[in-house]
């Protein structure tokens, strides 16, 4: 049997989005939460995992977590720097980035996002920060991640402004549009994990430990459906939180 | 032939109110001492295009020098709104023009490279192509696949913050390097701000480091800490406890008035506005020694 520990939330979403990672992914990360899950991928199962970062940082090593995307300390020790235009075209638009981690406002029942703006665009209710470099990642990365807690007004059934595309209405439609890169393969949440069905519609894949699916569907804006293969996800380990707290987030910024 | 003179003078001759402004630099070398400096000339009718319009921007909004902001991320980076440009924005007295970071990028690549636009491959979003005709599509004459494009940015004046220069303005830059480049080549007048104005020897001694040529500057400014609250790589490090105060601050008009009055208005230049954050900061933002190895040109 697995000894159990205490962690909270925000543990539970980095250690299972760090699982989703694989040993040599080419991530473009973000800070927060993602350069976490990718911290503390490296210093477990994906040793050989890149971090890239949008402002043209390739393979930084950084020394402490870092509250901007353009942190001084993901230049020292990286491998390169290159100029914005160099990262989104060489790297981005050509495909040699396997991993794109996202978040927004909304999330919606086809992995569509929104981190625009709420009500209507020309005269917002709530203004947004707009797109960044999320329009791009959510299209050209191989495969695209989000994390975000599990919340009703995060998930709508329909976002009120498609900055960044998921599966669109479904069906073929995102393949209709050309785009190179696959679309979100799972929503990690602080319940449990949403995934494309065959359709591009979010299931319900995975709850963790002691989530119910009434609680999920509380929380989530459309009629969700379970995987037939659901499963319940490993709690996070002894080891994964000793790193998360000792060595990754020691005064607790992001945990 | 020298360009150097005061940032104060270089601003005086070089912007009018209602130019298209790029105070250049992502997350790196953002020249807040220029911003400040435009503030208390008082311009107006700016238009302030950076792909993040960050703090700067927030300030010269708030300070009313801005008529309208092109970007592609309004946030306070790594600590969520940018309070004062959102707030014009929401309350309908700000124009804006948004793109994506790569369709912004995209733009300058255009405006530096002298071309009429700039393709881009299908993001498959069509919801802000929809609201912004900057964006159009053209058929590919090779494949016949659609392609999207975006207008050449060429704005009349750039700014950018460099680690070193010659004073023809030939400029040493490392560390990241965002869209500095492009922007002083897309723009019409380069005004350059340095930590060190260096004889020219020091820049033929690596010539691979210079970001920025002289032929296109127009003003060379020695300005150590322009970029305070940002950063500049190896002189001092990001203020990013000034960005968590500025969400604070920015959150009522009045308290960003005190700000303006205490930090730009009230202060001549940026030397005494160093000063004025004390040995308690300085401290703080010193960055330890990280040397690179030399390499050989060799010698022909």
């Amino acid at each position: 049997m697995t000894e159990e520990y205490f962690y909270n939330p925000t543990e539970l979403m980095v250690v299972n989005a760090a699982r989703l990672l694989r040993d040599g992914d080419v991530v473009f990360v973000g800070v927060g939460i993602p350069n976490l899950a990718c911290n503390l991928a490296m210093r477990t199962h994906a040793p050989n995992l890149q971090m890239i970062y949008e402002a043209g940082v390739i393979g930084a090593q950084p020394s402490r977590l870092p509250l901007s995307i353009g942190d001084p300390t993901l230049v020292t020790g990286s491998l390169s720097i290159c100029s914005m235009y160099d990262i989104f075209t060489f790297y981005l638009q050509r495909g040699n980035v396997d991993v794109g981690f996202l978040g927004g406002a909304q999330i919606d029942q086809f992995g569509n996002i929104n981190a625009t703006v709420i009500g209507d665009y020309q005269s917002p209710k709530v203004r947004l920060p707009g797109s960044g470099g999320s329009m791009e990642i959510a299209a050209w990365a191989n495969r695209c991640y989000i994390i975000t807690p599990h919340q009703k007004r995060r998930f709508p059934a329909k976002v009120d402004f498609q900055t960044s595309i998921g599966f669109l209405s479904g069906g073929d439609a995102r393949k209709k549009t050309g785009v190179r890169g696959a679309g979100p393969e799972a929503v990690v949440t602080n319940l449990g994990l949403l995934q494309p069905n065959e359709e591009g519609e979010l299931v319900l894949t995975a709850m963790h430990p002691g989530v119910t699916f009434e609680q999920v569907q509380e929380n989530t804006g459309w009629q969700l459906k379970k995987s037939p293969g659901w499963t319940v996800t490993e709690p996070p380990n002894q080891e994964e939180l000793r790193i998360l707290r000792e060595e990754l987030d020691p005064s607790g910024i992001y945990i | 032939m020298s360009k150097l003179m005061s940032l104060k003078e270089a601003i005086k001759k070089f912007i009018h109110d209602g130019d298209i402004l790029y105070a250049s630099g992502f997350t790196h070398l953002i020249p807040f001492a220029a911003g400040h400096e435009i503030i208390r000339q008082g311009f107006k009718d700016l238009v302030l295009a950076r792909a993040t319009p960050d703090l700067i921007y927030d300030q010269m909004v708030a300070a009313g020098c801005a008529r309208k902001v092109v970007f592609s991320y309004m946030g306070n980076p790594g600590v969520g709104s940018l309070r004062r440009v959102r707030a014009a924005i929401e309350a309908g007295t700000l124009a804006w023009e948004e793109y994506s970071h790569f369709s912004m990028i995209s733009r300058l690549q255009a405006g530096a490279s002298g071309l009429p636009f700039m393709p881009m491959k299908n993001t498959g979003a069509s919801d802000l192509a929809a609201q912004n005709p900057g964006y159009q599509r053209v058929k590919d004459p090779y494949t016949g696949e659609e392609v999207v494009v975006v207008p050449p940015l060429n704005p009349d004046v750039a700014i950018v913050h460099v680690q070193r220069s010659d004073n023809e303005g030939n400029a040493h830059v490392w560390g990241i390097l965002g869209e500095q480049r492009l922007a002083a080549f897309a723009s019409q007048h380069v005004i350059v701000t340095a930590e060190e104005i260096v004889d020219q020897s020091v820049i033929r001694s690596d010539p691979n480091r210079t970001l920025i040529p002289g032929l296109i500057v127009d003003a060379v400014c020695h300005v150590p800490y322009c970029a305070h609250p940002s950063y500049t790589q190896g002189y001092h490090d990001r203020d990013n406890q000034f960005y968590l105060d500025w969400d604070e601050i920015s959150k009522t008009e009045a308290n960003v008035r005190a700000y303006l009055d205490e930090w730009v208005y009230g202060l001549p230049d940026r030397a005494v506005f160093w000063e004025k954050l004390g040995p308690e900061v300085h401290e703080r933002l010193l960055p330890g020694v990280k040397l690179s190895e030399p390499i050989n040109y060799g010698d022909y």
